[in-house]
C-alpha cells in the first residue's frame, strides 16, 4: 500500500512538479516511527559529524518519533528508554554511498547475480529497486557494523545502468518498505575498462571514445524526449493532444537533465573524469559524484571547484590498469583541497569497516603532514555519504530535527577495535550486540544447533 | 664466503640499537622499555633497556613512545607474482585452465618479480616476508617463502619449496569435474601415483608402470610430502570438506595446513587434535558461497581457544591487499582473538608452518633482523610504519604510489593543465 502511495506521488513528480525530490514518504515515515518509544542515551562522548565538528562531552541525546529531540544536557522525559553510554562515543549512523547489498545478494551464486542488466551499455530504464533483495544477509552485517543508510547501485557494466536508489537499513520484506523516505534516485553511470570490456566483442562500445561517443548520444536523445514532453505539456495536453510514448530509458536521463535524479559516476582515471565533466556540461547535467576515483588526487582541485564529491576506498587500488595510480592519500587530499571525500565500500565485506578506513586515510594524511581531524574522517562516512545521496538534510550528522540513525561504539570509531554497542535507525534499536542479532530469512536454520560453539 | 659477507656487511654498516622502545618480540613476550641491537643482518642482542648493553658507535633510535615487532609475515600472499590483478599478461601466480588439474611442480618463484611496485607498496606497510601462493587447478604448485627486499628471486627467498598448495575450493572442484567427490578421487589416485613412482622410478622410466595421472615432475615434487616432511597446504571452508581433508590426511600421513577454513571453528577440536594448522582470513562472515554458510567473525578467536595454531592472512585473490595484514590482525582482536595470539599469527606461527621459524618471526638474539617501528600499536589504523628493517636494511618508505603522491602533493606548484 505504502509502496504504491510512493509510486504514484513520484510518477506524478516526474510529469507536473518542479524540480522538487519525491515528496511520498514523509507520511509513510510518520505511520513507521509512530510506535517508538522515546530513547534517551546518557554520559555520551557525542561527536556529531556536523560540519563545524561539533563534540559534547558527558551528553545527553535524545530520540523521539524517530528524530533527534536534543542534545546536549538534557531533561530525560518520564518513560523514555535510559542507555547509558558511560562515556563511550555516540556518531551518527554510518552512510555508504556504493553498495551492491540486495542486488549482488550473499550467497553469491548466478541466482543472486541482479546488479548488472548486461544486455545494452544503455539501461537508463532498469531500477535497482527491482532487483532488491531485502534478505540479503549482508544487510544484517551492515547493521551491525553501524551502517544506518546505504546507497544501492547497480553494477558498473553498463555506461548507464539504470536507477539506483537510497535504503534505511532496517528489516523490511520489501525495497519499498526500506526505501529511504525522501531521497532522489540516482543514476548509475560507468566509465573505462568495464562497459568497453563487457560490449567490446558484442556491438560496442569496445573503445574509451565508444564510451564516449554512446553517452553523448544517449544524453542528445533525452533531450528531444524532453522537448516533445514539454511541448505536450505546455501546449499539447491543453489541446487534448495524446501524450508522446513513454520511454523509460529516455525518462530517466531526462530527469537527470532536469535536475531530479542525481548522477553517480563510476571513474576511475583523472583525464576521464574531466572527459565526464565536459560531456555533462554540454547537455547540461551535474554529476554528484566520482565513484572509486582513484585519482582523483590529481585533479582535486576542479573537482572541489565544480562540488564533485569523491566517494572512494581507502586502501584499494591495482586490481585493473585504470585502478594502478590510486594512492592512500587520496582522500586526505581531496579534503585539502577543498573538496567532499567520501569513503564508500562496494562490498559486502568493505561496508563492514567503514570507520577503519576513513581512519586509514586520515592516518595516511597526517602522515604527509596534512592537518585533518577525526572530525574530518568522521564526516567522509556520514555527512559527506548523506550529501551524495541527497539526505544531507536528513541524515549523516547529529542535529536537532534529524533521524535519529545513531551509533553508540565500544571504542572510539577510527579504533580497529571499535565495535557497535547499539545501532539505532530512525530511533528504533535495530542492532544491540548484548542481544541476539536478527537473521535473514535466508539464515534461518541454516546450521544445526550442535554447530554452534 | 657466507662468513666474509657476514664480515663484510658488519663493516659496511654500523650496529643498530632501538633503545627504549615496547617490544613485542612475537612469541608471547612484551618489553615494555626495550633494547633490541642489531648487528649487519641478525639480532644481536634484545631485552630489557637495563639490561642490554648498546656497542660501541652504534647508530641509536630514541624508541620512546614506540613500538617494536618482528616484520610481519604474510602466509598467503601474490605479492611480486601478480602486477595487476585484472591484466593477465601480468599474473604469473598460476596457469590456466588449459593446464591439467595437478601443477605440482609449478613454482611461484619463477615468475617472482623482484622489481615489482607491489613490493615496496607491501613491505613499507610492515610486511617483510610473504608466502607466495600459486593459483589454479586442483593442485596448484609450489609455495616459496620469500622477504620482500633483494633485486632477484635468489636473495629475495628464504624456502623454496615451502609446501605444495591445492584448493579443495572453487577451482578445484572445476578442475575435478565439479564434485567433491571428485576432488578426493583425484588426490587419493595421485598421492598413490607418486607413492607407487617414489618405488618405482626405474620401472616408469622403462614405461613398465602402470599409467599415471601426472606428469613426472609433478609426481617427483609430491615426494616430500607423501614422506610427511613438506606440507600441503589446502584450501577449503566448509566443515565437511575440512572433515573429508582431514580423514585423507591421516590415511596419508602427511603434514597438513588448512587455508581459508571460514567453517573451522565448528571442527576446531578435531583440527586441534591433528594438529592441522589453519591460515585464515578475519574479515570474512558472510554466507558467501554454500561452503561458506557459518563464516563468522570469532573464527580465528574459536579456533585458537580450541587450540589450532592459526595464522591470519588477507588471503589475497582479487587484488594486492597483503599490505592490509595488520589491520586483519587488529580485527581478529576485536572479535576475540588475544592481542599477543593476534601478533604471533602474522608473525612466529606463518613462520614455524612454513619451517623458517628458526630464521625469522621473532625478534630473539640470532634471528634475521626483519623489523618494524611503529608510532603506536601496529594493529589501529591510525598507527603508521616508523622505520622498516630487513636482514638488518632500513628500507626506504618509498614506492611508486609516495611518488604520485608527491608528483601531485601541492597542485598549485605541479598543476597540469586540467
Amino acid at each position: 500500500m505504502r509502496a504504491a502511495v510512493a509510486l504514484v506521488l513520484f510518477v506524478a513528480c516526474v510529469h507536473r512538479q518542479p524540480a522538487a525530490p519525491p515528496a511520498a514518504p514523509a507520511v509513510a515515515a510518520a505511520v513507521r516511527e509512530a510506535a517508538a518509544p522515546p530513547v534517551a542515551i546518557v554520559h555520551a562522548t557525542i561527536w556529531t559529524a556536523d560540519p563545524r565538528g561539533t563534540r559534547l562531552q558527558d551528553a545527553t541525546l535524545l530520540m523521539r518519533d524517530g528524530r533527534i529531540a536534543a542534545l546536549g544536557k538534557v531533561e530525560v522525559p518520564a518513560g523514555a528508554l535510559v542507555v547509558d553510554a558511560g562515556g563511550r562515543v555516540v556518531t551518527p549512523g554510518l552512510i555508504d554511498a556504493h553498495s551492491h547489498l540486495g542486488v549482488y545478494a550473499s550467497p553469491e551464486v548466478p541466482a543472486h547475480a541482479d546488479g548488472n542488466e548486461a544486455t545494452s551499455p544503455n539501461t537508463a530504464e532498469v531500477n535497482a529497486e527491482h532487483s532488491f533483495w531485502p534478505q540479503d544477509p549482508g544487510l544484517t552485517r551492515a547493521l551491525a557494523a553501524g551502517v544506518t543508510s546505504l546507497l544501492v547501485l547497480p553494477g558498473s557494466a553498463n555506461l548507464i545502468g539504470g536507477r539506483g536508489f537510497a535504503v534505511k537499513n532496517r528489516p523490511a520484506r520489501s525495497a519499498a518498505a526500506m526505501r529511504f523516505p525522501g531521497a532522489p534516485y540516482v543514476l548509475k553511470m560507468a566509465c573505462g575498462e568495464n562497459p568497453k570490456r563487457v560490449y567490446g566483442k558484442k556491438a560496442g562500445p569496445s573503445t574509451r571514445m565508444g564510451n564516449i561517443a554512446q553517452v553523448r548520444a544517449a544524453f542528445g536523445a533525452a533531450q528531444d524526449y524532453w522537448r516533445k514532453w514539454d511541448a505536450f505539456e505546455k501546449k499539447g495536453r491543453a489541446k487534448g493532444d495524446l501524450p508522446p510514448p513513454r520511454d523509460l530509458r529516455l525518462e530517466t536521463l531526462a530527469e537527470v537533465l532536469r535536475g531530479r535524479i542525481l548522477v553517480q559516476n563510476h571513474c576511475y582515471r583523472a583525464d576521464e573524469m574531466l572527459l565526464m565533466l565536459d560531456v555533462a556540461a554540454e547537455y547540461g547535467f551535474q554529476i554528484r559524484a566520482f565513484h572509486h576515483a582513484l585519482e582523483a588526487y590529481k585533479i582535486a582541485d576542479v573537482l572541489a571547484r565544480r562540488g564533485v564529491a569523491v566517494a572512494t576506498w581507502a586502501d584499494w587500488w591495482g586490481f585493473k590498469l585504470e585502478a594502478f595510480d590510486g594512492i592512500p592519500e587520496n582522500l586526505a587530499l581531496v579534503q585539502a583541497a577543498g573538496g567532499r571525500p567520501v569513503v564508500h565500500s562496494d562490498s559486502a565485506i568493505g561496508v563492514q569497516r567503514l570507520n577503519q578506513a576513513a581512519a586509514q586515510g586520515l592516518a595516511s594524511g597526517r602522515a604527509m603532514g596534512l592537518p585533518l581531524t577525526e572530525d574530518d574522517a568522521l564526516r567522509w562516512v556520514t555527512l559527506n555519504p548523506a550529501w551524495v545521496l541527497g539526505v544531507d538534510r536528513q541524515t549523516g550528522s547529529l542535529e536537532v530535527g534529524k533521524m535519529a540513525d545513531v551509533v553508540l561504539w565500544s571504542h572510539q570509531p577510527l579504533s580497529v577495535y571499535a565495535l557497535p554497542d547499539k545501532v539505532f535507525v530512525d530511533g528504533h534499536l535495530a542492532y544491540d550486540r548484548a542481544g541476539v542479532a536478527r537473521p535473514s530469512d535466508f539464515e534461518l536454520g541454516l546450521l544445526p544447533a550442535e554447530g554452534t560453539p | 664466503m657466507t662468513v666474509l659477507a657476514f664480515v663484510l656487511l658488519a663493516a659496511a654498516q654500523p650496529d643498530l640499537a632501538i633503545e627504549h622502545a615496547r617490544i613485542h618480540t612475537g612469541d608471547g613476550h612484551k618489553i615494555d622499555d626495550g633494547t633490541l641491537v642489531v648487528r649487519g643482518e641478525t639480532i644481536l642482542a634484545v631485552g630489557a633497556s637495563a639490561e642490554v648493553r648498546v656497542p660501541d658507535g652504534a647508530r641509536r633510535v630514541d624508541g620512546r613512545g614506540l613500538w617494536v615487532t618482528p616484520g610481519l609475515v604474510d602466509a598467503e600472499a601474490l605479492t611480486g607474482t601478480v602486477e595487476v590483478t585484472q591484466e593477465d599478461s601480468t599474473d604469473d601466480s598460476g596457469l590456466d585452465g588449459r593446464y591439467d588439474a595437478i601443477r605440482a611442480a609449478f613454482s611461484v618463484l619463477d615468475g617472482l618479480n623482484p622489481r615489482s611496485v607491489l613490493i615496496p607498496v607491501t613491505r613499507i606497510e610492515g610486511v617483510t616476508t610473504s608466502v607466495l601462493v600459486p593459483h589454479g587447478g586442483l593442485v596448484s604448485g609450489r609455495q616459496a617463502v620469500v622477504r620482500l627486499a633483494g633485486d632477484s628471486a635468489e636473495a629475495m627467498v628464504v624456502r623454496s619449496p615451502a609446501a605444495i598448495y591445492a584448493t579443495a575450493s572453487g577451482p578445484g572442484r572445476a578442475a575435478a569435474f565439479g564434485a567433491r567427490g571428485g576432488v578426493m578421487l583425484r588426490l587419493r589416485e595421485l598421492f598413490d601415483d607418486v607413492r607407487q613412482y617414489a618405488r618405482r622410478r626405474q620401472d616408469f622410466e622403462r614405461n613398465q608402470m602402470r599409467k599415471v595421472g601426472a606428469s613426472r615432475l609433478d609426481l617427483e615434487a609430491l615426494i616430500p610430502v607423501v614422506e610427511g616432511k613438506l606440507p600441503f597446504v589446502v584450501e577449503a571452508h566448509r566443515a565437511s570438506d575440512l572433515q573429508a581433508v582431514l580423514r585423507f590426511a591421516r590415511e596419508q600421513k602427511i603434514r597438513l595446513v588448512i587455508s581459508g577454513g571460514e567453517e573451522g571453528w565448528m571442527v576446531g577440536k578435531e583440527l586441534a587434535a591433528a594438529r592441522v594448522p589453519v591460515i585464515v582470513s578475519a574479515l570474512p562472515d558472510l554466507p558467501r558461497e554454500f561452503e561458506a554458510l557459518g563464516a563468522r567473525l570469532d573464527n580465528a578467536a574459536l579456533l585458537a581457544r580450541a587450540g589450532v595454531q592459526i595464522a591470519i592472512s588477507p588471503r589475497e585473490h582479487d587484488g594486492p591487499f597483503s599490505r592490509t595484514l595488520r589491520l586483519e590482525a587488529g580485527n581478529a582482536v576485536a572479535h576475540g582473538l588475544p592481542w599477543e595470539e593476534a601478533l604471533a599469527a602474522v608473525t612466529r606461527t606463518p613462520a614455524e608452518i612454513f619451517d623458517v621459524g628458526a630464521l625469522l618471526g621473532t625478534l630473539a638474539q640470532g634471528r634475521s633482523a626483519d623489523l618494524v617501528v611503529w608510532s603506536g600499536d601496529p594493529f589501529e589504523p591510525l598507527t603508521r610504519p616508523r622505520q622498516v628493517f630487513i636482514r638488518g636494511r632500513e628500507i626506504p618508505l618509498r614506492s611508486r604510489q609516495s611518488e604520485l603522491r608527491d608528483r601531485y602533493r601541492d597542485l598549485r606548484v605541479a598543476r597540469p593543465r586540467p
